[in-house]
């Protein structure tokens, strides 16, 4: 089941779900490498190492707890999540969270070709995010191996 | 416009033109290569003055021939083809082309031995100087700088400004982290590239006593152009002096305003890309801030060191640096002011 | 006579309307269009500079901002160096070549009318690119890893990258075109010892050309590959090297300056000789120098590199070898300067270009003497002291010969002559606004002013020397502007040219002014160096060539003496047609790598087409041409004559 809400309660008033966000940086090629770069030097690969996981959960997936929606990252990256995922509230300014919000995204491979990142030039862990394949999101719970 | 005298005209007016705006700005200027300070911008400038007095004066040998040229045959009225010239005019071409060209192969000859040696002794025995190692590393537009040391309690890192002791060999290695940049300081040396991938070495060395300001010399993006740092030369004593300081971690805060701007600096997104040793602060991202009382500029040496330029280049720093890797900040005025008082304390 | 000339006119008669535009393979239509196309890039690349001398006038300057700045000086070297400079110089070899030596046509007309359209392609996507704010923004020369996926993101440099495929396969069809049309088609009796200065330097360019430009496509594919599918060409971490793109790209970079400058000294040439009414001097000796020129011009490469860790012997080399190739075109310039001495000079607006190509070159020729000493390299490499010199070079040796060409041939294309006293303002303007534009620059260079800056601090006191650049760069554009207005107002009311107003010595000038498309009714036989001045008045033609075909002779390659009669082909949509194909391969092949496939199937199926579906041009339907299908008969009681 999608999640489209911020919050983690299904208690909502009325009878529409809120429209998702869209995130300018998905648009922007600058914004999506600035991203892939903050990634490394906000030290986001030392638990998630280049998607593939670790410590925490992997992001090149089609797997996704808190959601996949960029509101849902961006508040996962603000808020940060039980079981080890920090807050950044107040460390990383917001046009640099919104920057690793799709770049994050990038990793499953849900961006435009001629925006995702190109290989990167240092050694490379998997194939550019430009080239990797498209997973579908599915929802998934903590811990859940599958 | 009279024929021949016109084009002469123009050419003597561009030649008077050449020398005025040449002559009214020699030597001059925060970083010339003309203003040597130490033995390696020593050589090349007089290599490059050897290079301009020749050339200079070839090319007015050469404009005079043609002048001449050109005087001796605009005398000619009549302009029916010339097919057949008498053979002695033609062997006193065919000599006068040949004895320029000998004299134009001796001059290279010169220029190359020349040129050959000074670069010989600009390289020559890198390994032997025993002065002073330091590693620079360029990122997209700062300067970082490690200071080397067979002790490594001495070892250290700086960013954008270079002590180094006067009349001291220092030996640079260098890298490039993201990009190519090149480091330059004209008035002390040429320039060597910084390739990722790759390690440069060179040396230079101060005989005075003084600032010389350097600048990427390599296009590497949005602020190549205000990619620069200050190498600060100073007597034996007071590098020494400098160099224990900054061996050292960071001055404690002493105020209760630089107690707050200590806190603020650790819970706001400066720590997550500066370093202050000394405090839980330790990211590699930024230039390390250590000292950052201490230097005389900012933002790679475009902005000079002070309170007001302080505040305004935390908050917003794309306005004087648009692109640049840190971004804007939104910080409460007591929580700034705090903030700068700790910075400015840094020393 | 008349009837024959009649028949001429009909078989070689342009097409008219779109097919005219899209099919006619008349090399003289071609090269216009190649000629006004290059000036628009020119003046494109101009309006860049302006911009970018505005934005440096003043220190802290905000006209422009970073982003905007870089993909400005980007697009003004690109523009210049592949869309103006070598464009233009094939441009005038393909248009006076066969005029020069004799023949109808070039070899291969259908491969000349599809290097014109990939040409315009390859122009047309980098601009569109740079209106929609995709410009590449990595320097005309793109060093890695600057523009390699991890730091040039987006499409802007892939743009730049397959822009260097079209300009390429652009500059090797003229290439061939040329070399094929001087060794196959002269008139009898041009040996090659006989050819015209100009065409020895436009033989020597093609060559340069066809050595010199896949080493640029190899650059530029690794890097386009790099950012489209994973590569690790230049990937230091995976094996690959950053000086790799660089000695690549400098491989080409270095002999295409002089595949720029090389056809300037054929400009030179052909107007010293007409303006000095008198024979070069020395021509065995001006021949092997551009040869040598040519030649040298490959061996000179890493004088763009001193600044990386290549170590100081290699380097030394290139040292040596770039200070040769000053004696080459030393003994051009002293020939030249002898050559005026004893001549009688006709001082017009072509030989005022040429007086300022002494003035400014040598200037230029000087400071690579400096750049060329590693050690004082070092100082000014990468200041504006090169960016000075470059210009000194570039529109010294080779956009003034240019716009004296331009003075002294328009006559010839377009029927018209020039205004002489417009003429004379626009050196004046050109010759002292260049000046006062690059001339401080030196100054600057070594004050310590690096280039590719879209600002400099006020202290450093680089304020006064750029705003005086700056000025200059308005002069220098009153300049251009005087010649565009001289233009435009001589193809309405400049006086008539006739055949041959400035009485020279090459063939082109035995013709019409404009020619006529098939160039010569006979083709003449040359008797000596400057055909015109040394032919006598019963000097024999070829006859026999036939008026209902386009037909010329083609000849051997040392001695020029008649092999056979070759029919050109004649129009045809299929140059287009694979033109377009090729656009379409590398254009989506900037979005996906499947384009090369898809391409590489439409292309071939273009070219297939071309091979073998158009018919030879007598072939046509009578109901279009009844006449030409009619067999001449030569008229009663002229002989063809024994060459």
């Amino acid at each position: 089941m999608k999640s489209y809400t911020v919050t983690m309660s299904e208690i909502h008033p009325g009878t529409t779900q809120p429209a998702p966000l869209q995130n300018p940086s998905e648009q922007q090629a600058y914004d999506v490498n600035q991203g892939k770069q903050l990634f490394t030097q906000y030290n986001c690969s030392g638990c998630h190492f280049n998607g593939g996981g670790g410590i925490g959960p992997p992001l090149m997936d089609a797997q996704w707890i808190y959601g996949s929606n960029p509101e849902n990252i961006y508040s996962t990256i603000v808020e940060g999540r039980p079981n080890g995922m920090p807050s950044f509230r107040a460390k990383i300014p917001d046009s640099q969270i919104w920057q690793l919000v799709a770049y994050v995204r990038s990793m499953s491979g849900q961006l435009r070709k001629d925006v995702a990142p190109a290989r990167s030039d240092d050694m490379n862990a998997h194939r550019s995010e430009q080239r990797i394949k498209q997973e579908t999101p599915k929802q998934s719970t903590p811990g859940e191996i599958h | 416009m009279k024929q021949g005298g016109g084009t002469n005209r123009i050419k003597l007016a561009f030649v008077a033109l050449g020398a005025t705006v040449f002559l009214c700005s020699c030597g001059g200027g925060i970083q010339s290569s003309t203003n040597p300070a130490g033995p390696n911008a020593a050589s090349l400038s007089r290599l490059w003055w050897l290079m301009f007095w020749v050339t200079a004066a070839v090319y007015v040998l050469v404009m005079i021939a043609v002048f001449i040229a050109i005087r001796k045959g605009t005398r000619k009225s009549d302009l029916n083809p010339v097919l057949n010239l008498p053979p002695e005019t033609e062997t006193s071409r065919r000599n006068a082309v040949l004895s320029a060209v000998i004299v134009t192969v001796v001059i290279l000859f010169v220029f190359l031995i020349y040129s050959y040696s000074t670069g010989r002794a600009l390289t020559a025995d890198l390994g032997q100087k025993n002065g002073l190692s330091i590693e620079v590393t360029g990122h997209q537009w700062w300067w970082e700088a490690r200071y080397n040391d067979v002790d490594a309690s001495n070892m250290f890192t700086t960013a954008n400004e270079i002590h180094i002791p006067v009349g001291v060999p220092v030996l640079f290695t260098l890298r490039g982290a993201d990009v190519i940049h090149s480091f330059w300081v004209p008035n002390l040396a040429g320039k060597k590239d910084l390739i990722p991938g790759k390690v440069s070495t060179m040396w230079l060395q101060a005989d005075k006593p003084g600032v010389y300001r350097g600048q990427c010399a390599e296009y590497c993006g949005l602020q190549h152009a205000r990619m620069a740092f200050w190498i600060v030369a100073e007597p034996q004593e007071q590098f020494n002096a400098w160099r224990q300081n900054a061996t050292q971690g960071a001055v404690p805060p002493s105020t209760d305003s630089q107690r707050y701007g200590q806190q603020v600096f650790l819970s706001a997104t400066c720590v997550m890309c500066h370093a202050i040793n000394g405090t839980p602060a330790g990211s590699n991202i930024g230039p390390n801030l250590t000292h950052v009382g201490s230097r005389n500029t900012i933002a790679a040496a475009t902005l000079s060191n002070t309170r007001e330029h302080l505040t305004r280049w935390i908050v917003d720093s794309q306005q004087f640096k648009p692109g640049n890797r840190m971004p804007a900040n939104n910080i409460g005025q007591k929580e700034l002011d705090a903030l700068v008082d700790y910075l400015q304390s840094l020393k | 006579m008349e009837r024959e000339r009649e028949e001429l006119e009909r078989t070689w008669a342009h097409e008219k309307g779109w097919r005219r535009l899209l099919m006619e393979t008349d090399h003289k239509l071609i090269a216009k269009r190649y000629i006004v196309t290059a000036f628009v890039f020119f003046l494109f690349g101009g309006i860049e500079a302006a911009l970018m001398r505005i934005q440096l006038s003043r220190p802290d300057n905000h006209f422009l901002s970073p982003d905007k700045y870089n993909q400005i000086f980007t697009v003004h070297g690109t523009t210049m160096m592949f869309l103006f400079a070598v464009p233009i110089m094939t441009a005038l070899g393909i248009y006076l070549v066969p005029l020069m030596i004799g023949a109808r046509d070039v070899a291969y007309p259908r491969l000349n009318l599809y290097g014109y359209w990939v040409y315009l392609i390859g122009g047309l996507l980098l601009y569109t690119g740079f209106v929609l704010n995709t410009g590449p923004d990595a320097g005309w020369f793109a060093y890695v890893p600057l523009s390699g996926p991890g730091f040039s993101p987006g499409k802007r440099v892939d743009i730049w990258a397959q822009m260097i495929t079209f300009t390429e396969i652009s500059g090797l069809v003229g290439a061939i075109v040329i070399i094929g049309t001087v060794f196959k088609m002269r008139a009898p009796g041009m040996t090659l010892n006989r050819l015209p200065l100009f065409v020895w330097a436009q033989l020597v360019t093609s060559f340069m050309i066809i050595f010199a430009m896949p080493a640029v496509m190899l650059a530029s594919s690794f890097l386009a590959s790099d950012r489209l599918i994973d590569t690790h060409f230049f990937n230091p971490a995976e094996g690959g090297d950053a000086i790799l793109y660089q000695h690549l790209f400098w491989f080409f970079g270095h002999p295409e300056v002089y595949i720029i400058f090389i056809p300037a000294l054929g400009f030179i040439s052909s107007i010293v000789a007409a303006f000095a009414r008198t024979k070069i001097f020395g021509y065995t000796a001006m021949v092997l120098s551009l040869i040598a020129t040519g030649f040298i011009g490959f061996g000179l490469w890493v004088h763009h590199m001193f600044a990386t860790p290549i170590p100081q012997m290699g380097q030394s080399f290139f040292t040596a070898a770039s200070m040769i190739i000053t004696i080459p075109t030393g003994v051009q310039i002293f020939c030249w300067i002898a050559t005026l001495w004893h001549g009688k000079l006709n001082i017009k607006t072509p030989l005022l270009f040429v007086f300022g190509f002494f003035a400014i070159f040598i200037i230029g020729g000087l400071t690579g003497v400096m750049l060329a000493a590693v050690p004082l390299d070092l100082q000014i490499h990468d200041t504006f002291f090169v960016v000075a010199h470059l210009h000194y070079v570039l529109i010294g040796g080779s956009v003034f010969p240019l716009f004296g060409a331009f003075y002294y041939w328009v006559p010839k294309w377009t029927g018209r002559m020039l205004s002489e006293t417009l003429g004379r303002w626009s050196f004046a303007l050109m010759f002292i606004g260049f000046n006062l534009v690059f001339f401080p620059m030196h100054q600057l260079g070594l004050s310590g002013m690096p280039r590719r800056v879209y600002t400099y601090l006020p202290e450093s006191g680089w304020g006064t020397l750029n705003l005086i650049a700056s000025i200059g760069a308005f002069v220098l554009a009153g300049g251009v502007l005087a010649f565009i207005v001289n233009f435009l107002w001589a193809l309405r009311a400049g006086a008539i040219a006739g055949d041959n107003p400035w009485a020279a010595d090459t063939l082109e000038w035995s013709v019409s002014s404009p020619p006529p498309p098939y160039n010569f009714h006979n083709v003449p036989v040359v008797q000596g160096r400057y055909a015109l001045w040394e032919s006598t008045p019963d000097a024999p033609v070829i006859r026999g060539l036939s008026t209902s075909k386009r037909e010329t002779l083609v000849t051997s390659v040392l001695d020029a003496e008649p092999e056979l009669r070759f029919e050109i082909p004649g129009p045809s949509i299929w140059p287009f047609m694979v033109a377009l194909a090729t656009g379409v391969t590398f254009i989506v092949g900037i979005f996906t790598p499947w384009a090369f496939l898809v391409g590489a199937i439409l292309t071939g199926a273009a070219l297939a087409c071309w091979f073998f579906a158009d018919p030879n041009y007598e072939n046509r339907p009578a109901r279009e041409h009844p006449e030409r299908s009619r067999p001449v008969s030569p008229p009663a009681g002229l002989q063809p004559k024994e060459v």
